[in-house]
């Protein structure tokens, strides 16, 4: 199987405090990760170790087959995170959102479509104004701009903070139907129950340090 | 990842973004205005509105710049998408490129309206042979005013208290800028002795600055918002 994601003794340091210490971490090609552990473990640093923002200072990274501790900024166009905001323009409509991210790629117009209707945005909510939106329809059609950007690896922190029932179930079906897709995705939530439906692992991340659960 | 197309996505979509909140319609110009009848009132002399209505054009459009600069990185801060754009990997010198078309063409609006009012409020009266000379001028001072606010406002946007850092930072810097734009603007309008083919010899050294802080912005805010 392909990996995706290879960590091995990565560290990693937000100024003096160590936010990675020594995590080792495999994600093949299709996982859907969840990783768990308490405030301050170092789940988001492992997520944006991942996504090539923060700098692994010793030991080995690669993502995508990218080195992340020489080529880091390589990764940012390959991987799509997600953050507790959207990323969004809230005085454009979803559909000038979508096809704003997927400018950055050079999407074509069946593409930006094809990721609208993945997210059930086509349609009644494709011309409405992201100020006007729900919790929930915000969340899709921030995945959406994921999608149209050819995303290979979804990393999510926290995607259902925020968002009502309705909101959560609708992410829920996003998370399936990518997971279904062959998308990678590694997402950091406290929702334990409901993110590890969803997940194929579940990874302790406790002190910087991962640790995988039998399930 | 291609400049071109992205730099025009982010200019359509911050002047797309511009049109249907309208506040640089419904409360820049406005206050733009605002600002040049409350000096006008202050000064109260016909010949001295005269004489000075270049300097006031350009110390209005300064300060709308100001709220037009703070306004396009709210749109950005919000909902986080300049940290998306960030993360997704967007050429930062394009995302510069296209902010700052997108408020070069919102100050141009300005200018030209200021500049309409300095003629009915300030009596100013541009020959003929002025106006290519002020065409020139407001062109170029929005291209090198909209680099400018896109480079400070990316520095300042992560700032604490960048409401207030921001006139800190700019001002000073388009010192020269203002003072060229003043001196050519009044040998366009003919005011303070100055006459049409004086005014120029400043335009060379809008044209430098516009340049130069258009290079300046391409190369240090990718560095800057990373940071």
């Amino acid at each position: 199987m392909q990996s995706v994601v290879s960590l091995r003794g990565a560290v990693a340091v937000l100024g003096d405090f160590p936010a990675l210490a020594g995590a080792d971490l495999t994600v093949n090609r299709g996982d859907v990760v969840l990783l768990q552990g308490p405030n301050g473990a170092g789940k988001t640093s492992l997520l944006r170790v991942c996504a090539g923002l923060l700098p692994v200072v010793r030991g080995d990274a690669n993502v995508l087959g990218v080195d992340l501790c020489t080529q880091r900024a390589a990764v940012r166009s390959r991987v799509g995170m997600l953050g507790h905001r959207n990323g969004l323009y809230v005085d454009l409509t979803v559909e000038e959102n979508v096809r704003f991210w997927g400018a950055l790629v050079g999407a074509t117009n069946e593409e930006v479509t094809s990721a609208m209707d993945r997210m059930g945005l086509l349609g009644r909510l494709q011309n409405v104004q992201v100020s006007k939106l729900s919790a929930g329809q915000r969340r899709r059609t921030a995945l959406a701009g994921l999608v149209v950007r050819r995303a290979e690896l979804w990393l999510l922190d926290e995607p259902h903070a925020g968002l009502d029932a309705t909101g959560r179930d609708e992410l829920d079906s996003v998370l399936k139907s990518a997971a279904s897709s062959g998308a990678t995705v590694i997402v950091a939530s406290h929702e334990l129950e409901r993110a590890g439906s969803l997940a194929t692992r579940v990874v302790n991340v406790v002190g910087g340090m991962c640790t995988e659960v039998a399930r | 990842m291609r400049v071109w197309p992205l730099m025009k996505a982010v200019a359509v979509k911050d002047m797309r973004t511009e049109l249907r909140s309208r506040v640089a319609i419904n409360q820049v110009a406005p206050y733009a205005m605002i600002v040049l009848f409350l000096f006008a009132f202050a000064i109260d002399s016909d010949a001295t509105l005269t004489r000075v209505a270049a300097g006031l054009v350009w110390m209005t459009t300064l300060f709308s710049m100001l709220l037009v600069t703070q306004r396009s990185f709210e749109m950005e801060r919000a909902d986080g998408a300049m940290d998306a754009l960030l993360v997704a990997g967007a050429d930062m010198r394009a995302v510069f490129g296209g902010k700052a078309v997108a408020l070069a063409v919102q100050l141009l609006f300005i200018e030209l309206l200021l500049i309409f009012l300095a003629v009915v409020v300030c009596r100013v009266e541009p020959p003929v042979g002025g106006l290519a000379l002020l065409a020139v001028v407001v062109l170029l001072t929005a291209i090198t005013l909209g680099s400018v606010g896109v480079l400070y406002g990316g520095l300042a946007a992560g700032a604490k208290g960048k409401e207030t850092l921001l006139p800190l930072l700019i001002l000073p810097v388009v010192a020269p800028v203002v003072i060229a734009a003043t001196r050519a603007t009044e040998s366009a309008f003919n005011v303070g002795g100055r006459k049409v083919h004086e005014g120029w010899a400043w335009t060379g050294l809008l044209g430098f600055t516009a340049v130069a802080f258009a290079v300046v912005g391409a190369v240090a805010f990718p560095v800057l918002v990373e940071e």
